[in-house]
């Protein structure tokens, strides 16, 4: 059991954390935060196995992985 | 639940200003990182360039100077020299170290300069608006090169690690890059490696990171980040270049 936390408001939407992901459990949300941006989100938090491959891709440093 | 990855407190909370997918910010996690592990941030000092990472100085938690455009390696060698106790660290890109900056760089280098460079190459001029630089690919399209870099006009790219892997000075020189999640750890721990150089006082070290730049290339930042593998690593290859017991 893995949990992610995303720091909505400072994700710029790249999705390069979701191409990373090897189960694909990341996508952009169709709501947007203050700064414009449509920020990541996990769809399935009950799959992710923790491996924090997508927080090691983030350029902004937005996701924390516990497990 | 155990933390398995958190952002490091070296990193301050401010929102980096780059562009979305900019590998600049993956890299200056991994050069925090690498100061929180080694337990230096108490004792280090950034210089930070002139170009997209001139705000450096606002990301970073720890003592930052600002340098004149390409002279971030003269005022690291002041800032070293008059206290050696100090980790000195430089943060560049290419527009700024391998051009207007290359006396910079190439005389710390061979002077041997007990400083860390972290050198950014995203072949291209981004803050300026992706005009080319000393590192643009032949056939690469910039806003100054519309029909592609032609060498027979503006000669070819430069390969900085090799060139000053070519001197006597340096003590660690490496290139690595940025693109997938393996990359990254092996970049990070080359960025390591150049820290623990420069404190076991063994001279100059420089590490040479392969960077995106999804704005100017026109690209989306998976494609560009493709793009970086396919075209740039066969021109810039990675590895240690140089390495002195």
């Amino acid at each position: 059991m893995a949990k992610l936390t995303i720091a909505r408001e400072t994700c710029k939407g790249c999705g390069l954390c979701a191409d990373v992901c090897p189960r694909h459990l990341l996508e952009l949300s169709k709501e947007i935060n203050a700064k414009g941006y449509h920020p990541i989100a996990i769809t399935d938090q009950g799959q992710c196995i923790g491996c924090a491959f997508c927080a090691r891709m983030c350029p902004d440093a937005v996701i924390t992985v516990e497990k | 639940m155990a933390i398995v990855y958190e952002k490091t407190k070296v990193l301050t909370d401010t929102p980096l200003h780059y562009c979305p997918g900019c590998t600049h910010g993956i890299i200056h996690r991994l050069v925090a990182e690498a100061i929180d592990e080694l337990g230096i941030q108490d004792r280090t000092v950034g210089i930070a360039p002139v170009g997209c990472a001139v705000f450096a100085y606002n990301y970073f938690n720890c003592d930052m100077m600002e340098a004149a455009h390409g002279r971030a390696p003269a005022v690291a060698t002041g800032c070293k020299r008059v206290n050696p106790n100090n980790i000195v660290f430089t943060y560049q890109g290419d527009g700024d170290l391998a051009s207007i900056g290359a006396a910079e760089i190439t005389h710390a280098a061979t002077r041997g300069e007990n400083i860390t460079v972290i050198f950014v190459n995203n072949a291209i001029y981004g803050m300026t608006g992706g005009q080319m630089a000393p590192t643009t690919l032949p056939g690469q399209v910039t806003t100054t090169s519309p029909y592609g870099r032609d060498p027979a006009l503006c000669g070819y790219p430069i390969r900085v690690s090799e060139m000053l892997a070519t001197l006597d000075g340096p003590a660690y020189i490496s290139r690595v890059s940025v693109h997938d999640v393996k990359h990254i750890l092996d970049a990070k721990k080359c960025i390591k490696k150049a820290f623990e150089t420069q404190i076991a006082g063994k001279g100059f070290s420089m590490v040479e990171v392969l960077s995106s730049c999804p704005t100017n290339w026109g690209m989306t930042p998976r494609e560009a980040l493709n793009w970086l593998e396919a075209n740039m690593i066969p021109r810039y290859p990675l590895g240690v270049k140089k390495e002195v017991g």
